[in-house]
């Protein structure tokens, strides 16, 4: 029979640590900064379809580093985890804490119970009606959460990141405010020259909090690029409307209906048209809300 | 959904983090098939199910240059009875598409809420839409899973509207209970009205139409559904309720505003009365 070496448990969890940042700081590092109008995430990625940066609900957006293949498949679960929640109860009862919880929960257990610890790291971000709302959550390899405020860098040179946005940040920021401090700090790894990183080698994408439905918006392009450029121009002016929310929820008020019996009210169908979170060519449809007057 | 199991214990359940389909219907037939609207059981029992719920009646589509427009007045009937007089039936499926309803309306609701859902779901996983074609193909089989209670007498008979983004045209696609599906061209209507309403459309539909113009056609059609169709609830003035317009184009999904529609019912009744009594 096989004697394994005796290995402490201190030791047992600094390795499993070691290892899983030895493999996150490998990667680019992401940038998730509160500005006064939502939230911003920014990260180098030259491919445009592997994405760090993504949707996992309506006012809830995700951002990770590390391993694509590990970070790719906690997406999925969140959007998972995310759409059957909001199915089996309502849209607002999906709330970002109760996912970053889960995920804690996920890499807590993987962390202790499997062979390799998940190198990942992840940003969970919620955006709330009011920046008071806002909800940043960090979440590290071990299943650690964080509360962050205004900022989060991870990744990469994370530390050194980190310092440099905390020096610029502020909560009142502009989106291109935000998004020139984010890019500048990304520049400025490797504690030589600062870089100029081009609008076609980053991922960039927002949570806004004046959209009615889905709050998550990709910048790319020509936007991005206005954006970024010097100068003080309202974000976005040149751009075509913004798509606004996304289908409402059939639920009207079916007198008789079993359904409706129970809920109640007209809940759902006050929720706005349209939507679309990607770079989809944009459109701003109106509200189908219930039309005014059809009290019956 | 075994959120609370010991075994899971607050984590995410094994069955999210297993890769699989893009597809929220497949996910949900696998880890939690009792809330699919289509597997619950109807027991057989004395009470005709179809008395259970009430029924949405009338739904118009048609083509015209540049997208496509969904209609559908605002009745549900419960047998001789009115159950609402501003029920919803036409809602966007998603950016580019929109979905209206005719037959048993507690079904259909949540069909249409489990539809919008699963394409927001594919379109959330895989960063990309689905085609115009695969959506409609996903309804179909959504409604193949409503067969059994189809049966009983709980009937959802959908119609689907969309702009083609590769194509760059309006489409229309009717499907029966059992989940066939059929592409329309220039016009269509399903539910009890749409006898009257389809032979509206066939007078009034014209090639070359702009959006203004197919308004105008599918709410003089809804009106003429509910001139003749008891189901089918025609312009209510008195309360200010219309039917739900909803067009569709390169722009994405839009609802007419109720003030537009109202206007062009008004037109309508005004053009009828001038008539005399002939319509």
């Amino acid at each position: 029979m096989n004697m394994p070496f005796y290995v402490s448990p201190e030791q047992l969890m600094k390795d499993r640590a070691d290892f899983a940042r030895k493999g996150i700081a490998r990667g680019r590092s992401v940038v998730v900064l509160a500005y006064a109008g939502g939230i911003a995430f920014a990260t180098e990625n030259p491919s445009r379809a592997l994405h760090k940066i993504s949707e996992i609900y309506d006012r809830i957006g995700f951002a990770a580093v590390g391993k694509y293949n590990e970070f790719e498949n906690l997406r999925v679960a969140g959007v998972r985890y995310a759409d059957m929640r909001g199915y089996s109860y309502d849209r607002s009862d999906v709330t970002a804490r109760g996912l970053a919880n889960a995920y804690a929960q996920t890499l807590g257990t993987v962390f202790i119970t499997e062979s390799k610890p998940l190198e990942v790291e992840i940003v969970v971000a919620e955006v709330g009606a009011e920046p008071a709302d806002d909800q940043i959550y960090r979440l590290t390899y071990d299943g650690t959460v964080a509360d962050e405020h205004g900022f989060v860098v991870m990744g990469g040179q994370a530390e050194q990141l980190g310092r440099k946005v905390k020096e610029g940040w502020r909560a009142d920021l502009s989106l291109g405010e935000a998004l020139r401090l984010a890019v500048a700090a990304l520049g400025s790894g490797d504690g030589a020259a600062p870089r100029t990183i081009e609008a076609t080698q980053l991922e960039v994408a927002v949570l806004e909090r004046d959209r009615p439905r889905r709050a998550f918006r990709r910048l790319n392009g020509q936007v991005l690029a206005d954006l970024l450029a010097e100068g003080t121009e309202p974000p976005a002016a040149d751009a075509k409307p913004v798509p606004e929310g996304g289908p409402p929820e059939p639920g009207t008020p079916v007198e008789g209906a079993p359904e409706a019996a129970a809920e109640g009210t007209s809940e759902g169908t006050a929720e706005d048209a349209g939507g679309s979170g990607d770079d989809k060519p944009d459109a701003g449809p109106d509200s189908s809300g219930t039309s005014p007057g059809t009290d019956h | 959904m075994n959120l609370n199991a010991d075994r899971t214990a607050g984590r995410l359940p094994d069955a999210f983090l297993r890769p699989g389909s893009s597809s929220f219907v497949d996910f949900l037939a696998e880890h939690a098939p009792d809330r699919l609207p289509g597997n619950r059981a109807v027991p057989a029992g004395t009470t005709d199910p179809a008395t259970l719920s009430p029924h949405a009646t009338t739904i118009v589509a048609l083509t015209f240059d540049g997208g496509v427009l969904l209609a559908g007045d605002r009745r549900a009937t419960a047998g001789p009875m009115i159950a609402s007089r501003s029920i919803e039936k036409v809602f966007p499926a998603d950016e580019y598409s929109a979905v209206g309803i005719a037959g048993s309306a507690g079904i259909g609701l949540e069909l249409v809420r489990l539809f919008q859902l699963e394409l927001e779901h594919y379109e959330k996983i895989e960063g990309s839409l689905l085609s115009l074609t695969g959506k409609a193909n996903r309804l179909a089989t959504m409604l193949r899973g409503n067969l059994p209670m189809a049966m009983q007498g709980l009937a959802v008979v959908p119609l689907f509207a969309g702009y083609d983004l590769d194509k760059g045209v309006g489409r229309i696609f009717s499907y029966d209970a059992t989940g066939g599906r059929y592409e329309e061209h220039e016009h269509h209507g399903v539910g009890s009205g749409s006898l009257f309403a389809r032979g509206a459309l066939k007078k009034l539909w014209r090639r070359g139409m702009d959006a203004d113009a197919a308004v105008r056609v599918a709410v003089e059609a809804l009106y003429d559904a509910a001139d003749d169709d008891s189901a089918t609830g025609g312009p209510d003035t008195v309360r200010g309720i219309f039917p739900v317009v909803a067009v569709v184009s390169a722009e994405g999904y839009e609802r007419v505003e109720d003030a537009e529609v109202a206007r062009v019912a008004e037109q309508i009744v005004a053009q009828r009365r001038e008539r005399g009594n002939l319509a």
